[in-house]
């Protein structure tokens, strides 16, 4: 186990650090000159000019400025934002549990949908609701999310008015952050109706980002299923007369996760691209809206520190996902 | 002793005939699957109706009626029987809007499949030919790309290179690639051991033939099934470019910036949001049915002869 750690380890650290070399040097390969992209000023002086290249430290060789980055960055100095100039590390943590109290609930749907679906699908191969199940995950997998979640919003919160269109609570409700998860914070200040008011807000949100994800689960799920069923030894615990619902649920279902659990961890991936499309159609204040926003108003610092962060907890989750694969499949260990 | 011989001696196949019976033989296993084939035709029809676009289409996509602005569909209360699908807030024909955009969707796919395809398989039959250095940093470089959720890359490469579709393409196809590299690599290490390439070898082949002419044909499968994934993927993820205001700009009536434009006005006209997207779902839905028969019918491991 702790060699595959380190074998793991001894590929992510060099992807890392070219992670780190695409964010730095992307800001360099703008058009126009970085000195007056990362300062935000338009027009300068000369002098003004050479006053901030030094304050930046841009007019030293470029492989220095590199590793003064990569410094900053270990030790948590991602640099500040042009337009608000607060550190960009504090901007990401005040936002980052928004997005993952979003993405915990829409995968938390995901899974709670998706691995039934697969289930009854394989069980009942070929039949109306194997087609059908199948026929909705292919439809869900082709959504374009962005769509998706404005037709929602004409129907619910339009139409119907159950839910709210943006935002994560009433702006009735004011409570200190402790957590920065909306839905325990609401629970904690005690108030009357602010945690129904947190959920409501999550609802449309999550059910949009969870869509891909489901779908992708469901359709891996029939296919590890089909596969494990048709294997020996589920036969022979048919044979031993156990009850179906003992051979499915107890012995093809763990061994028809292993794959699953592999598919959940990579579309935690899908699922922060599919954050920035949901954040901004519900203006829901997370990392995506955030990125989408820095684009937009040109924040090229933010842009760099954000797109490394992202990275990083990617590739995080990505050797959490190998790692715990490694436990429940002992076959890979070495 | 000799009849024998000669009675064993197979019948002279020319390459027309193999191909023919390929052929024969996909189209039987393709066949099978129903949603496949509904795909196929619904993919054809939407060919034809970004061809014949000019003919079918009944407006420009371009000219505001402005005594017709936000005209609902012809079914609803107010509608026109001239204005099909209703329209915009600028008054333009949406019908004709969505016909034109089937040109930008299906020519944004299978620009963005192909420049992925090609880098994809040339790097990767590069990788999996010499292995060594090579391999190790073009697979790292490809580890780099899939770190970032393909969508932000896009988004920031845009952002580098200017809002417009032709960049919006050329990010995307970046961020497909290192699926179609990784595919060709895998493939060619497999194919690389086998006799077949070892006699070639012998016979004089040198790498750019052994590559190319004699291991690259035999990788065609999964490369057929991972481009149509990415031909789906490359439409949806151009839309959402689109509606980020950061792919095609306007008032080209592509469809993700057709609902960009439309986004303001959901809750007072839903038409100019749902048909647009409805066009997205039914196109990239088609390619996957597609692409779900192809895979039954080009993975030989699912085959059940």
């Amino acid at each position: 186990m702790f060699g595959l750690l380190l074998r793991r380890l001894a590929v992510l650290i060099p992807t890392f650090l070219g992670v780190s070399i695409i964010a730095f040097s992307f800001i360099r390969l703008l058009p126009g000159d970085p000195v007056m992209l990362l300062s935000g000023e338009r027009v300068m002086s000369p002098e003004r000019h050479a006053q901030i290249s030094a304050q930046l430290g841009m007019d030293r060789p470029m492989v220095i400025q590199y590793f003064d980055y990569l410094g900053g960055v270990l030790t948590g100095d991602f640099g500040s934002s042009i337009v608000s100039k607060k550190p960009i590390l504090d901007q990401f943590w005040a936002l980052f549990p928004a997005t993952v109290e979003l993405s915990i609930c829409a995968m938390i749907i995901a899974v709670a949908l998706g691995i039934p679906a697969g289930v009854i699908a394989a069980m009942k191969r070929g039949s109306i609701f194997d087609q059908g199940l199948m026929g909705i995950a292919l439809v869900g997998y082709s959504m374009p999310i962005f769509w998706w979640g404005l037709l929602l919003i004409i129907l619910f919160s339009g139409t119907l008015q159950w839910f709210p269109v943006s935002g994560r609570i009433s702006l009735m409700f004011y409570f200190p952050q402790v957590t920065g998860f909306m839905l325990i914070d609401s629970l904690l200040s005690g108030q009357k109706g602010a945690f129904s008011s947190a959920i409501s807000h999550l609802a449309l949100p999550s059910i949009v980002l969870a869509t891909i994800p489901l779908a992708v689960i469901a359709r891996q799920t029939r296919s590890a299923m089909l596969e494990v069923l048709s294997e020996d030894y589920v036969r022979t615990a048919r044979a031993k007369g156990l009850s179906p619902f003992r051979v499915v649920g107890v012995h093809a279902l763990r061994n028809a996760m292993i794959p699953v659990i592999t598919t959940i961890g990579l579309q935690i991936g899908v699922m922060l691209a599919g954050a920035i499309l949901t954040e901004t159609i519900f203006s829901w204040p997370g990392i995506g809206k955030w990125m989408v926003d820095s684009v937009f108003r040109r924040d090229y610092p933010v842009i760099q520190g954000g797109l490394l962060l992202i990275a990083a907890i990617i590739m995080t989750v990505n050797l959490i996902v190998d790692l715990m694969y490694g436990l429940i499949n002992p076959r890979i260990r070495h | 002793m000799a009849d024998a011989i000669t009675a064993k001696t197979p019948e002279i196949v020319t390459t027309g005939q193999m191909r023919r019976q390929m052929l024969k033989e996909f189209w039987f296993y393709f066949s099978e699957n129903r949603g496949a084939v509904i795909g196929l035709f619904v993919f054809i029809a939407l060919v034809v109706v970004a061809v014949l676009a000019p003919v079918i289409a009944p407006h420009s996509p371009f000219e505001q009626y402005r005594d017709a602005v936000l005209r609902p569909p012809v079914w609803a209360e107010g509608g026109s029987w001239s204005f099909l699908l209703g329209t915009d807030p600028v008054g333009r024909d949406i019908l004709s809007r969505l016909i034109y955009g089937a040109q930008y969707s299906l020519f944004i796919g299978l620009f963005v499949t192909t420049l992925s395809l090609l880098g994809g398989i040339l790097v990767g039959l590069i990788a999996g030919y010499y292995r060594g250095w090579i391999d190790t940093v073009i697979m790292r470089l490809m580890d780099i790309i899939l770190a970032f959720p393909s969508l932000l890359l896009a988004l920031v490469l845009v952002a580098i290179l200017g809002p417009s579709l032709t960049n919006g393409m050329i990010a995307i196809a970046l961020t497909l690639q290192p699926h179609f590299v990784r595919l060709t690599r895998a493939a060619v290490m497999e194919e690389k051991t086998k006799d077949y390439v070892t006699a070639a070898r012998i016979a004089g082949a040198g790498p750019i033939r052994l590559m190319f002419r004699t291991i690259l044909p035999n990788c065609t499968g999964p490369l057929i099934v991972q481009a149509t994934l990415s031909f789906s993927n490359a439409i949806l993820d151009a839309a959402a470019l689109g509606f980020l205001g950061m792919g095609a700009q306007p008032p080209a009536p592509e469809w993700g910036t057709m609902l960009a434009e439309a986004r303001e006005f959901i809750l007072r006209a839903w038409w100019v949001v749902t048909f647009p997207g409805l066009a997205i779902l039914i196109t990239v839905l088609a390619i996957n049915l597609m692409g779900d028969g192809l895979r039954d019918a080009l993975d030989p491991k699912l085959k059940r002869s």
